[in-house]
């Protein structure tokens, strides 16, 4: 049935809806990676988005049961321009539309995705509602997505433990990634999982060789509260942080963070480590980004850079073996490039030295 | 890191003349290269005897060689001008090639040059397959079962080791030339012996066969610094087992997760790290469509034609930044030249599909093996951006400007279900209709992956146009509502097609679709899929969604049409004309609009016109976007017979056309009109007869009298130009159900004397012949085909005078400004028109070229409005250069099996040279002995000649058997199968009675087995003379017209 998009600056696009016929409310951002949809609709990340696909051909290749980054779909909706009904692909157990459909995700195709796009470019990444009767709507209905706590509703309640390698690493969870956690597995560890709000004793009693800031939705800001922990951990154990988890280390020793007109959302960003000088093409998912000028007297220094904006893409500590990355080194959607950082941090574990600053 | 500073020289190779496998898509690499270099403020120079190149004009390099791609002439060109450096990675596998024997003879250690970018050991790694398959091995990355054999005995032993089928691939040849697949051991014996012979180190990679595979391809780049990017992927439709320059390609890949893309990307980038490649390398995976094993089919460590697609797929461009990064930038230090605020380290994101089609010579060259094999046949290929895969194939297939009816091509909808079963099992050029005409009769999808392993995601897509199609056919324009209309829109249906089905004119469907306010978007190319901001000038059309911002400065626009597809007769000629017509936009102060589809060109560069549109060139396509710029008009003579075909509509729908009009055009291709023409300016005329009907056609031969040359009206390269001796072979012709003859058919006498033709401009009153050409090939001989010189070399003043007087007579008879061209016969002492051409032709880039005077930017000024006086050209014909210049045909037999290698009415060349010298035998020489690859065994050895001379020859040819025998060569008259096998054979001479085809079968043999073919006493001729020359001089053009200059003071 015919299903349409308002935007928060008004306008509004028409299409037809698969999926689940609800109104939804969120904030709309675009993602340019040219594959990987099945990737993108089960990020946490995505929580409180709905995704806007720019590349034009979706659902080609169906959904399988392997390529899921977390057990259940994440976005509030997809807007696509070009649906494919079917799953043409080996793996494929479902089409995208059966699968939206069996989890209640409103799937909008024959959208003008360019021209959303663009709007979001020029204005900012914006609320929008998907609904099947555009009149009499309100945006009132919901709250800005920077100012929602959504980590809750993705993390984990229960500490799990996975792998039964050398490293033991503790995976602090604000909606991660199950790619991070193979990663991790790959590269010979045992990882707990436990929830965003564990607290510095239970993490010390699970006596950790390291820790991982996982990524996760929405704005760091509103986990001020943990900061405290957070930086506590990381003066006391090698530490490694992921997106949002690079974001809260920033802010846990004194850093600021600030949001993006629009989020860098895609497999193609340029970054450079700046210690080195190589250029990696790296997948994200961000809206925040951490302040350059803010770093000052944090201990952090910047480690990697975008190429395109020159906004902080990595960090690493003067001092404590901690180092960061707001980029996914994990892939998953996108490049493996910088994949060999997970080992940079399994090798910082062996080296557990507080003097030393790692490279 | 920066630019190398001591760079201050550059010796840049070109790609020589085009053949199949190497088309303009160099042209292309090439002029990015040398902007790229000059933009650096270093000289570059530049060898490349290929006249039809915008590479070769001044403003791209600031000594040009017009000379053999030669050690010998490459050692001379360093030894003169002393380059710093060399860059050759940007002239395909000929630039390659010259440069790895450059190199192994020690030339470029001698005069210390450089060789920029990637270094040789790389290039070796990826083009010797040992060293190949050891690397990959080292880097654990899996190759098919393969050997390397140099002997028929080997790849049976292999074969029997791992089974049937076997693909074989010949070691440094053009485009997988000699290469096919196995599925017996006869059919390996074969292979295996046409393989070893033409590759030059008589190598094959004979592997096991992974047919059935999909085909994908990643295009990667890297820099001195290690940061290595992927430009785009593309899925062939077509699985493995199609050369992918016959198959057609979308980009990026459709039907490949995340995973498996990451996963081909991953082992790429790995790849090109491994081979220190500095620069652009091609990359080709087969993916097992039912589990993540893939294999490495092949690396090019080069720019390519993949590269060239994958720059105007993706707006990258690749050739530039190549160079950049061979002189020493690095990617991330480079601006993206398509945003320009980002950087040029970054993978470009589409928001569109691209869909790529081959472009087959099998129109022409109907009886032809037309199998697609791992050979690639295809002389050129289109491109279409569009939002959906239905749309975009039907952009690239109206592109093609082959006879379709919409979706179908007439020849096969007429085959039996049988036949073409049989036809889409054996893959050949028509097998995408083949398929679309079994949906249409009910074949299922399932059965047609079964026959094909074509993904049924594909299918699918061609599956839902044959049901719109049907929808459209069972629905009538009296009830057609908007929302079927825009749906059949979106999928690319076209105005036209529709008015077909429907029973109604074009016009009336676009006026009920504009009453529906049904009209394209058209969307830039942007590189990051709207991400950022972008300001490129390239644009293509969609049904459905907004209209990007189109940037407007102002100025006047004009349209220039393009020439779509490179094929046989409208090669890269058009396309350097269209380049030149831009640029003389750009210095008279307007906007230059382009519209082209084909990828390999110049032309489609976004940085070339002020706005690039990539459609289609129908009129519909070219309405469209006339109504979106507003132009002031269109020109069409630029864009060889494209662009001439789109007149009729184009002046219907009231567009101003320049210089141009379709009674002018309808005046010289009307045989009737055109004869009254001829009269009314008293020149004569071949004396010819138009016929509606085979009965006519039959009657009216029989009056002029055989031989007659017929020739089907508005035809590219004569195509379905033939001769015929007698009643018996005109009637075998006309009930040939190939040929689809076209009525009306002229009929013309043959008359075999001397052929000449000018290229002259006008403003409508004077004239100035910018030059003229004898061709050495008598009439009769396709013009394209014909070596030619210029200035003439054997006729008086008094027929020159004649031929400038006709010219003048015609062109103030004509109403018509700009360039035309006309062909002349002399016979027995009479001289008399052949055709006249109202456009810009093959040999105005070489008349340009050796006068140093774009003719193309006069003929702008006259259609705009300039007279003769106004550009200073004040004389009938411009002063004849003190040099002489040779165009010379250039052929790919080696590709195109089943083709009769005789010289005749119809064209069969791919591509031309020109050579220069002071002495006509000189640039004879030059042109015979024009690259390192193909010098005829004529020129290097002596041998044995087999002589097949029809009795009326057999006196002309006396003297000659004579010479050929002075000069040590050994005559043989009898049992060819037996010569033919010998190593001594060389060369074929082979002159079969007037009008005849007596012999194809021994010359088809003698081209198997790598002989040269004369089958012209002239050409013989004339390579005598080039074999007279005992040294060879290399100039830049630069140096003759210095020459020129002081010879006129």
């Amino acid at each position: 049935m015919k299903g349409y998009v308002v935007l928060e600056n008004g306008e509004m696009f028409e299409g037809v809806l698969h999926g689940k016929e609800k109104e939804v409310h969120g904030e709309i951002v675009f993602f340019t990676g040219m594959s990987g949809y099945q990737e993108v609709l089960s990020d946490p990340s995505f929580k409180g988005q709905m995704v806007v696909f720019t590349y034009p051909l979706i659902g080609n290749y169906g959904v399988n049961e392997v390529d899921f980054e977390s057990i259940t779909p994440q976005v509030n909706a997809l807007l696509v321009s070009e649906l494919s009904n079917e799953g043409y692909h080996y793996e494929s157990c479902s089409s995208l539309e059966s699968y939206c459909e069996k989890h209640s995700i409103p799937l909008l195709s024959g959208i003008d995705t360019r021209a959303i796009v663009k709007r979001i470019r020029e204005q900012g990444d914006m609320r929008a509602i998907i609904t099947t009767d555009p009149t009499n709507l309100s945006f009132n209905q919901s709250i800005p997505l920077g100012q929602q706590e959504v980590v809750p509703e993705v993390s984990t309640k229960t500490i799990n433990t996975y792998g039964s390698g050398d490293h033991h690493i503790v995976m602090v969870d604000f909606g991660y990634k199950k790619s991070i956690l193979d990663s991790l597995l790959e590269q010979g560890c045992r990882v707990s999982l436990v929830p965003y709000d564990t607290t510095f004793e239970t993490i010390q009693s699970l006596q950790p060789d390291g820790v991982m800031y996982s990524n996760g939705p929405g704005n760091p800001k509103k986990l001020q509260e943990l900061l405290p922990t957070i930086k506590k951990v990381a003066m006391s154990y090698p530490t490694m942080g992921i997106c949002l988890g690079h974001q809260l280390l920033a802010l846990a020793f004194g850093a600021d963070t600030e949001k993006l007109t629009f989020g860098h959302r895609g497999a193609n960003q340029p970054v450079i480590d700046l210690t080195t000088n190589k250029v990696y093409m790296t997948s994200q998912n961000h809206s925040y980004v951490v302040n350059e000028e803010s770093l000052e007297g944090t201990g952090f220094k910047a480690k990697f850079m975008n190429i395109n904006d020159s906004s902080i893409e990595g960090l690493i500590h003067k001092q404590y073996p901690v180092f960061t990355v707001q980029f996914h080194p994990e892939a998953h959607p996108g490049p493996s490039d910088s994949e060999q950082l997970f080992f940079t941090f399994i090798e910082m574990l062996s080296n557990k030295g507080r003097e030393k600053a790692y490279a | 890191m920066p630019k190398q500073q001591q760079l201050k020289k550059v010796l840049v190779i070109g790609s020589g003349p085009i053949v199949i496998g190497q088309a303009a898509e160099f042209d292309y690499a090439g002029t990015q290269a040398c902007l790229a270099l000059k933009e650096e403020g270093i000289k570059v120079i530049l060898v490349n005897n290929n006249p039809a190149t915008v590479m070769t004009d001044e403003s791209c390099a600031d000594r040009v060689y017009f000379e053999p791609l030669t050690v010998e002439s490459v050692e001379a060109i360093i030894q003169k001008e002393q380059p710093d450096g060399i860059l050759a990675t940007l002239g395909g596998q000929t630039g390659l090639n010259l440069a790895m024997d450059l190199h192994d003879k020690g030339i470029l250690a001698k005069y210390g040059v450089d060789l920029l970018g990637t270094p040789i050991e790389s290039i070796k790694k990826g083009e010797d397959r040992e060293a190949f398959r050891a690397l990959m091995q080292e880097l654990n990355e899996p190759v098919p079962e393969s050997e390397i054999v140099t002997t028929s005995e080997a790849a049976i032993k292999f074969a029997n080791e791992v089974g049937y089928p076997i693909i074989v691939r010949p070691a440094y040849t053009l485009g997988g030339a000699g290469g096919g697949i196995a599925s017996d051991e006869k059919e390996l014996k074969q292979i295996i012996k046409g393989g070893l012979s033409l590759s030059p180190i008589s190598q094959c990679l004979i592997e096991k066969s992974i047919a059935g595979y999909k085909e994908i391809e990643y295009e990667v780049m890297r820099d001195s610094n290690d940061t290595c990017i992927t430009i785009c992927n593309m899925e062939n439709i077509d699985p493995v087992g199609i050369h992918t320059g016959d198959s057609i390609v979308v980009a990026p890949s459709q039907t490949l997760t995340d995973v498996e893309y990451q996963m081909l990307r991953t082992c790429s980038v790995k790849i090109i790290r491994a081979l220190g490649i500095v620069g652009g390398c091609n990359i080709q995976f087969a993916l097992d469509p039912y589990s993540k094993q893939y294999y490495l089919i092949e690396v090019n460590p080069r720019v390519s034609r993949s590269s060239a697609l994958a720059s105007k797929a993706t707006g990258y461009p690749i050739a530039q930044m190549a160079a950049k990064v061979s002189i020493g930038y690095n990617l991330h230090e480079i601006i993206n030249p398509v945003t320009g605020h980002t950087y040029a380290s970054f993978e470009p994101a589409l928001d569109y599909v691209v869909v790529k089609f081959p472009r087959w010579p099998f129109d022409k060259f109907v009886h032809a093996e037309r199998k697609l094999g791992t050979q690639m046949k295809a002389t050129g290929e289109v491109m279409a951006i569009e939002r959906n895969l239905e749309a975009g194939i039907q952009k690239a297939v109206r592109s093609l400007e082959l006879k379709t009816n919409g979706l179908d091509l007439p020849s096969v909808t007429k085959k039996s279900d049988e036949e073409l079963l049989h036809l889409v099992k054996h893959a050949d050029d028509r097998r995408f209709f083949v398929l679309l005409e079994l949906l249409r009769r009910g074949y299922s999808r399932q059965e047609l992956h079964e026959f094909t392993g074509i993904n049924a995601f594909f299918l699918q897509a061609f599956e839902r146009l044959i049901q719109m199609e049907k929808e459209s056919t069972e629905s009538s324009f009296l009830n057609i509502t908007k929302e079927q209309l825009f749906a059949y829109k979106k999928a690319g249906f076209t105005d036209e097609w529709l008015a077909s089905v429907w029973g109604v004119t074009e016009q009336q469907v676009r006026e009920k679709r504009l009453e529906f306010s049904i009209t394209p978007s058209y969307k830039m190319v942007d590189t990051c899929a709207g991400e950022f901001m972008a300001s490129t000038a390239y644009f293509y059309s969609s049904w459905s969604g907004e209209h990007d911002i189109i940037p407007q400065s102002g100025k006047k626009k004009i349209l220039l049409i393009g020439s779509g597809p490179i094929r046989i007769g409208q090669g890269i000629e058009f396309d350097y004309c269209s380049v030149q017509g831009i640029q003389s936009l750009h210095r008279l102060g307007y906007e230059a609009i382009m519209m082209n589809n084909n990828p390999e060109t110049v032309s489609t560069d976004y940085a070339t016109a002020d706005r690039l549109y990539f459609e289609p060139l129908t009129v519909e396509d070219v309405l469209n976007v006339i109504d979106l710029e507003q132009v002031e008009g269109v020109i069409v003579q630029l864009g060889g017979q494209t662009a001439i075909s789109l007149v009729e509509g184009l002046e219907a729908a009231g567009v101003k056309l320049f210089g141009t009009n379709l009674d002018t055009i309808d005046q010289l291709e009307d045989r009737g009109r055109f004869y009254s023409f001829m009269k009314q300016v008293n020149v004569p005329h071949i004396p010819g007869v138009t016929a509606t009907n085979e009965e006519d056609a039959l009657d009216k031969a029989e009056q002029i009298g055989y031989p007659v040359l017929i020739r089907p009206s508005y035809v590219i390269g004569g195509q379905g130009m033939m001769l015929f001796e007698s009643k018996t072979e005109f009637v075998f012709y006309l009930e040939d159900d190939e040929y689809t003859a076209a009525f009306p058919l002229l009929i013309d006498a043959y008359y075999p004397g001397v052929e000449l033709e000018v290229d002259a401009l006008t403003d409508g009153e004077n004239v100035c012949i910018a030059g003229m050409f004898e061709h050495v090939e008598r009439a009769g001989v396709h013009s394209g085909d014909s070596t030619a010189v210029t200035p003439p070399y054997s006729i008086t003043e008094e027929i020159k005078e004649l031929v400038s007087e006709y010219t003048e007579r015609i062109a103030k008879g004509m109403d018509f400004k700009g360039i035309f061209n006309i062909q002349f016969v002399l016979f027995e002492k009479q001289l008399y028109v052949i055709e006249i051409n109202p456009r810009a032709s093959r040999t105005v880039p070489i008349l340009s070229k050796i006068s140093n005077k774009s003719l193309i930017d006069y003929t702008v000024q006259l259609l705009l409005g300039a007279s003769m006086s106004d550009l200073g050209l004040v004389h009938r014909t411009l002063p004849e250069p003190h040099f002489y210049t040779v165009k010379a045909p250039v052929f790919s037999y080696q590709k195109l099996a089943g083709l009769d290698p005789l010289l005749e009415a119809e064209m069969k060349s791919t591509g031309e040279l020109m050579s220069m010298g002071a002495d006509l035998d000189e640039a004879f020489l030059k042109a015979f002995v024009w690259s390192q690859q193909s010098k005829p065994k004529l020129f290097t050895q002596t041998g044995s000649i087999f002589v097949d001379v029809a009795e009326e020859f057999k006196g002309d040819f006396a003297p000659y058997a004579n010479k050929l025998q002075q000069l040590g060569f050994t005559l043989v008259t009898n049992d060819f199968s037996n010569w033919v096998q010998t190593d001594e054979a060389i060369a074929l001479i082979s002159l079969p009675k007037l009008g005849t085809k007596d012999g194809t079968l021994n010359r088809q043999e003698a081209l198997r087995q790598r002989c040269s073919v004369i089958s012209e006493l002239t050409t013989l001729d004339v390579m005598l003379k080039g074999l007279n020359v005992k040294e060879l001089q290399y100039h830049a053009i630069q140096d003759w017209w210095l020459k020129q200059k002081e010879l006129i003071k």
